[in-house]
């Protein structure tokens, strides 16, 4: 039941603060910090018990924690969730970006304040069903229900050109979702055509033996709902202006889960689905990765728009993840994994410190700041330090998931690594180039207004805190993904030799270096251990 | 006529007294509650009489009507629809008509009767009472409201397209049976399938006759009058005409061609699959041009069709996933939601003018909660968002698609899914944007009566009922096709 309480309560929760809007204005904040913290304390005593015991000894197939029922047995749907380490790492992420969503909306909403929670409570619910279902269907279902409610967030609440902005959101995601659907569809079909048995379970459909041509064909359904999502660079341009228009809580749930349910995507249901054709895919897809990095740098260093210039920044933040996901050994997707969580940190703490200067500020526009340092210097020092974060700095979450993704594309492809390793340089330029102009130079416009509040030093600190912490002590976040990772490349290893034994025309060369680069990566991971 | 016989006919015998009854009412006294009430008891009484028709062991009633289980499944639906217009209708006519109100439910009664004879006609005779039976209600229906111009235009321009499309119908039948010597649909598709090539006669008649369907249904290129009918007729008139007057006629569509395999046969195959792909385009790209939301509810249902006939060419097939299961699903939801939209058209609607104009709804959400939230919900199912019933009746008719290999009319139909998200949002962000205090004079005398509201709330609960849970209503519609 632990995992259908984790989207229920929220629910849930959602629909007692929408209601308890027309008694007070602080009862659905109150209801919402409350429905978290039992949220987050249930995930976090998962992960507690998945360190201490069990966890480490599941193998290939087995699961922390399951949960099944029939749901539309006609169709073959069953209502299935599962976690491993992978999940639990993202639900504890959910909780927590989840509570300080709330907490830094705490002044800055004051319209509508049921509703409000209402929404973000069940984008929280759609994102916590999509990091733990295992039936296709389910997951397809999680993956829209989160999108109305985001929808509502950033065109209710959101800033003056906030129609445009979710218009083109939601057709973005809708239309990409849709044609994942009809992968969905595809595999399933080929599945009962070859077996009998139709069903959209996510462990049967592994190992489906599809034709490569279709194979292909398939994998780039999900791939474009997936890349929609994460965002790729093509098909990125939704999400500049829906983070420019989203009130700062929306920014927050977009760029630190939104985002990084398609990285999950790509991780959990791609890669193992379509062996092959993902690997095969490999290479255009890593090169889409580099595009993004370095594209979408230049384009936030010519931002003048202060949340503008951080929604670039994501873009350019998620390359790498695309990298190192589709560079597919052990080091690269635990560096993934890192920058998927310190990303989602530093990303959603640069959202809310921007969130926090424009109610005192009424402005954006980096034209118009500067010298802020020494009217607000406490949000100077935060801001110094997410984007000391966001450039990679030793010490800091970011800087070791890049580097492990450098690391294992470089095992990969020399060429793709050492050209993101200009991402670096360029995220030293822009972030350096966002801190001088905002806290430094001249303060034209003779701005006084009151430092950070002790609730905005709370959020923030607690930020700067993990952020510290996960820099320092990674290996709480990488010993518990490692198990599922493992588990993962054995599946794709395992079906793709299925898939070439059974076709004969899968190339060879492949095969070897998979395994090679999988035993160097356990190497490596030892030593760090 | 055994017995057995009439008794299987009751359901069609009670909605057929129920007019009558109530003809005698109002002969003696006038009074619209009553009248209601009593409507809606006959349809409830014929409701009642399904569970135990479906157990007399009779099937055929003559050559000329067929009562199985798929006829009782879309009697129970076409008589839950009716109940569900009926309902709403008294509170819109107490507030925008003047005259005798009674009559507007004899002429609903019998256009009832008339879609049901369509759902259980199995010959060309009865599908022609029947239709006319609906059709002729219909014209009287649509200009109900006398005082205003847009009714009466509307009634004259869908008198004349339905004459011209019946007298299309009427001669494609009889050059049909020119050459088929028979008029059972069982024979004239048997003799379709035997028949090595088709003579020109033959061809011409299904021809007219496709145009008659397809003027019924509102599909490109016979969809002109379709927006300015919605708009001119009373709102739950518009609903009547978008769910049980099409909705009948899809049945017998159906029904048809139940047995015929449409992807073999290339010239039905052309015709059927452009009319698809026409309506599809057609629909959704012009209701994006829309600041009329009745007008956009025409043109979104012209867009639906074109889904269902996805579902349609689709065949039966892939035992899992039949084309006329998919196809009847989507048509329960789609009555739910369309049902659903107009009835809060009606509601919003003034004395003076109905609610048509999307700026009437802007800021409904902040004065009138549940009612936006049943919108919303409404609106969302026809744009097929998980949660509500249109995205499991999508879905239904995706995957019947791609059981059968009909890759292109998917893809073309994913296409026209994010289009049509574009224009239903559209309405849902003028609900929810801030409201101008003064402006929106509409809103401020809304009231929505006790029976309106439980009505609203049911189907509400039904379309998120069946956007969750569709097992229950999957597995009726299953045993409800055992015919195929």
């Amino acid at each position: 039941m632990t995992l259908t309480f984790l989207f229920a309560w929220l629910l849930f929760g959602g629909l007692v603060a929408w209601l308890s809007g027309k008694w007070s204005k602080n009862a659905p904040r109150w209801i919402s910090i409350f429905v978290l913290t039992v949220h987050l304390v249930v995930t976090i005593r998962l992960w507690i018990s998945y360190l201490a015991h069990n966890g480490f000894g599941l193998k290939t197939g087995q699961w922390f924690l399951t949960e099944k029922a029939a749901w539309i047995p006609q169709w073959g749907i069953s209502y299935f969730l599962a976690i491993d380490g992978l999940s639990i790492l993202l639900l504890v992420l959910t909780s927590f970006l989840g509570l300080l969503a709330v907490a830094c909306s705490w002044k800055g909403i004051q319209t509508k304040v049921g509703f409000f929670h209402f929404n973000l409570l069940w984008i929280l619910a759609g994102i916590s069903g999509v990091f733990m279902a295992l039936d296709l269907f389910l997951f397809y279902f999680f993956w829209e229900i989160m999108l109305i409610p985001l929808y509502f967030l950033i065109g209710i609440w959101g800033h003056s050109n906030r129609i445009y902005a979710t218009l083109k959101f939601f057709i973005f995601t809708q239309a990409s979702g849709l044609f994942m659907l009809i992968s969905i569809l595809g595999l399933f079909f080929i599945h009962g055509h070859n077996t009998g048995h139709y069903t959209f379970n996510y462990l049967e459909l592994i190992g489906t033996s599809v034709s490569p041509k279709i194979a292909f064909w398939l994998m780039l359904g999900f791939f474009l709902g997936f890349g929609v999502k994460l965002p790729v660079v093509p098909v990125h341009t939704w999400l500049p202006d829906a983070h420019t228009e989203a009130p700062t809580a929306g920014s927050v749930v977009l760029a630190g889960l939104v985002l990084k349910a398609g990285a999950y995507g790509f991780i959990r249901f791609l890669m193992p689905l379509f062996p092959q054709a993902g690997k095969e895919f490999a290479t255009v897809a890593m090169v889409l990765g580099i595009i993004g990095i370095i594209y979408a740098a230049i384009v936030a260093f010519a931002q003048t728009d202060l949340k503008r210039l951080v929604a670039y920044t994501s873009v350019s933040h998620m390359g790498f993840v695309l990298l190192g996901i589709f560079a597919w050994n052990q080091l690269a997707l635990q560096g993934a994994m890192m920058i998927i969580i310190s990303h989602a940190l530093s990303t959603g703490a640069l959202f809310i410190l921007v969130g926090d200067l424009y109610d005192r500020l009424h402005t954006r526009d980096m034209d118009k700041l500067g010298g802020l340092w020494d009217v607000v210097p406490r949000f100077g020092g935060f801001g110094m330090v997410f984007a000391m974060a966001s450039l990679g700095l030793p010490g800091l979450a970011n800087f070791v998931g890049e580097i492990l993704v450098l690391m294992g594309v470089f095992q990969v492809n020399v060429v793709i690594a050492s050209l993101a390793t200009l991402g670096f340089i360029a995220a030293t330029i822009y972030s350096l180039w966002m801190i001088q102009r905002t806290f430094f130079g001249k303060n034209k416009n003779n701005y006084t207004v009151p430092d950070a509040t002790p609730r905005e030093i709370g959020i923030l600190g607690a930020l700067v805190v993990t952020l510290v912490w996960l820099g320092l002590f990674p290996n709480t976040v990488l010993k518990t993904s490692k198990n599922a990772f493992h588990h993962l490349q054995e599946i794709v290893n395992r079906s793709a030799y299925k898939q070439t034994e059974q076709l004969q025309i899968g190339p060879e060369g492949l095969q070897p270096q998979s395994n090679k680069s999988q035993s160097v990566s356990g190497s490596n991971y030892g030593d760090m251990k | 006529m055994t017995s057995l016989e009439i008794s299987k006919l009751m359901p069609l015998i009670v909605v057929l007294l129920t007019p009558m009854v109530v003809m005698l009412y109002i002969a003696v006294k006038r009074n619209h509650f009553i009248t209601m009430l009593l409507s809606v008891l006959g349809l409830l009484i014929a409701l009642a009489l399904i569970p135990a028709t479906r157990l007399v062991p009779v099937t055929r009633i003559g050559s000329l009507l067929i009562i199985d289980n798929y006829a009782l499944f879309y009697f129970s639906l076409i008589f839950l629809a009716a109940i569900f217009i009926l309902v709403p209708s008294y509170s819109y006519l107490e507030k925008r008509f003047g005259g005798n109100k009674e009559e507007y439910y004899l002429l609903i009664l019998t256009a009832t009767l008339g879609s049901a004879i369509l759902a259980a006609s199995s010959h060309f005779a009865t599908f022609f009472l029947g239709l006319e039976i609906l059709s002729v209600s219909l014209y009287a229906l649509i200009a109900y409201l006398r005082q205003t111009n847009e009714g009466i235009e509307a009634a004259v321009k869908y008198l004349i397209l339905a004459a011209a499309s019946s007298a299309f119908l009427v001669f494609g039948m009889a050059l049909v049976y020119s050459q088929t010597g028979t008029m059972s649909f069982s024979g004239v598709t048997d003799f379709l399938s035997k028949a090595a090539d088709y003579n020109l006669i033959l061809v011409a008649g299904i021809a007219m006759m496709v145009v008659g369907f397809g003027f019924k249904m509102a599909l490109v290129p016979f969809h002109m009058w379709s927006p300015d009918v919605y708009q001119g007729a009373p709102a739950p008139v518009s609903a009547f005409i978008a769910s049980v007057s099409k909705g009948g006629i899809l049945a017998l569509l159906f029904r048809f061609f139940a047995q015929y395999d449409i992807v073999q046969s290339k010239p039905l195959f052309i015709i059927f699959g452009g009319l698809a792909v026409l309506s599809m385009f057609g629909g959704n790209l012009l209701a994006l041009m829309q600041k009329n939301v009745k007008r956009l509810l025409a043109y979104s249902s012209i867009a639906h069709f074109g889904y269902i006939l996805t579902a349609f060419i689709a065949g039966n097939h892939n035992a899992r996933f039949t084309g006329a299961g998919a196809a009847t699903f989507y048509i329960v939801t789609y009555f739910i939601t369309i049902i659903g939209a107009f009835i809060i058209v009606g509601v919003l609607s003034s004395k003076e003018r109905e609610a048509f104009a999307r700026s009437d709804y802007k800021g409904m959400y902040w004065r009138h909660p549940w009612l936006s939230v049943a919108f919303s919900a409404m609106l969302f199912s026809l744009a097929g968002i998980p949660l509500t019933a249109g995205f499991i009746g999508k879905y239904y008719v995706l995957s019947t698609g791609i059981g059968n290999g009909l890759w292109w009319l998917v893809v073309i139909m994913i296409i026209n899914s994010a289009l049509g998200v574009y224009y239903y949002l559209r309405v849902i962000v003028e609900m929810f944007s801030s409201a101008d205090e003064e402006k929106t004079d509409l809103q401020a005398s809304v009231r929505v009566g006790l029976m309106t509201g439980i009505a609203l709330a049911l189907l509400t609960i039904a379309l998120v009922w069946l956007g969750v849970y569709p097992t229950g209503v999957i597995s009726a519609i299953k045993t409800s096709m055992l015919m195929f």
